[in-house]
């Protein structure tokens, strides 16, 4: 692998962009599939370019048809968790979800909450929920859950996520919490789409510790990503 | 700062530290497999030439085997395909327990 390669595989796993590297493995002579197309001193055919295309539109890795020995290699943006709510649970979640392969940001703007003595290694953003999902964009290999207990921080976040292309929204809640917040998003017009939130949050494991809900909310997280909604 | 900290991306922060602290390494790649094996197509394991390495193309039990074939890589400059499985004379020693078969494509990181 050229150093031009691997440089180029990191820049665009840093930008959430998906690219795919085409390996001849008769000799390792490789080239590079994008958005913009293919470059490299491995020349594609038409046909080959088109199905390397097609493997990093669905972020799959295979062998290209025909007796060349092309092999694809899809690198896709990393699942990303973002929390909202810098609370008890988080400070479960944050390092389960980083062990599990996602790019975890914990987001709460009070600084009280969001310290790095509570959250040791784990990437803090202080600003308000809707200017950080604003900033940090909502792509479908992103999953968001509202833990902060406060309409103030939740609300705010859950109104940018749910028109979003993200591929989990939970929020922490009891049952009358949960109505109480339904009807707020009714009021702002969201009333079709409040059907994406996962409330009760996470899978039913009977736990009730920070850690066992965390484990709960982790797995749930997981469980949509390779099998999709259920509701 | 960025954390790095899912499969792929610590994997490449990995190559690139070696490659800028002036180390050799190789980077194997699962490209085909047949039957239960354990990590799927596209699954890397990047190796410097102190033999540290990080990721995983099986469950564990080809890793030595790859890993001395990375050093053959570093040293030749030259790519190899390994092929693992039950079939293998040495099925015991680097062969899959799970019964599959893969091939793994090693190649040296300039």
């Amino acid at each position: 692998m050229k150093a031009a390669t691997l440089t180029r595989i990191a820049r665009a796993q840093q930008r959430r962009e998906a690219l795919v590297v085409v390996t001849r493995l008769a000799d390792g002579l490789q080239c590079v599939v994008d958005a913009a197309g293919c470059s490299g001193e491995l020349a594609l055919a038409p046909q080959q370019a088109a199905e390397a295309a097609g493997l990093l539109a669905g972020g799959r890795s295979a062998l290209l048809a025909g007796d060349e020995r092309l092999f694809a290699r899809a690198y896709v943006p990393s699942p990303r968790l973002l929390i909202v709510g810098a609370v008890h649970i988080a400070q479960a979640l944050a390092p389960m979800a980083t062990a599990a392969g996602f790019e975890v940001i914990v987001i709460d703007p009070r600084g009280a909450f969001a310290s790095a003595e509570r959250f040791p290694g784990v990437e803090l953003c202080d600003e308000w929920p809707d200017e950080a999902l604003a900033r940090l964009g909502l792509d479908a290999a992103t999953a968001l859950v509202a833990l902060s207990h406060d309409p103030k921080l939740d609300d705010p976040a859950l109104e940018l996520a749910l028109p979003g292309a993200l591929f989990y929204i939970g929020a922490l809640g009891s049952r009358r919490t949960h109505e109480k917040r339904l009807e707020r998003l009714r009021a702002a017009g969201l009333g079709e789409l409040t059907g994406r939130i996962h409330s009760p949050i996470g899978l039913d494991l009977g736990g009730r510790s920070p850690a066992e809900i965390a484990v709960s909310i982790l797995a749930e997280v997981i469980q949509v990503r390779y099998r999709g909604a259920a509701r | 700062m960025k954390r790095v900290n899912t499969d792929d991306d610590s994997l490449f922060a990995n190559l690139l530290q070696w490659r800028a602290a002036g180390k050799a390494a190789a980077l194997a790649t699962v490209v085909s497999t047949w039957g239960s094996s354990p990590r799927p197509e596209g699954s890397h394991l990047a190796v410097d030439e102190a033999g540290h390495f990080v990721g995983s193309v099986s469950g564990g039990c080809i890793e030595g085997a790859v890993i001395d074939a990375a050093a053959q890589v570093m040293a030749s400059g030259r790519p190899q395909l390994l092929e693992f499985g039950v079939s293998d004379e040495q099925a015991w020693q680097v062969g899959l327990a799970c019964g599959g078969r893969v091939q793994v494509f090693v190649e040296p990181v300039e």
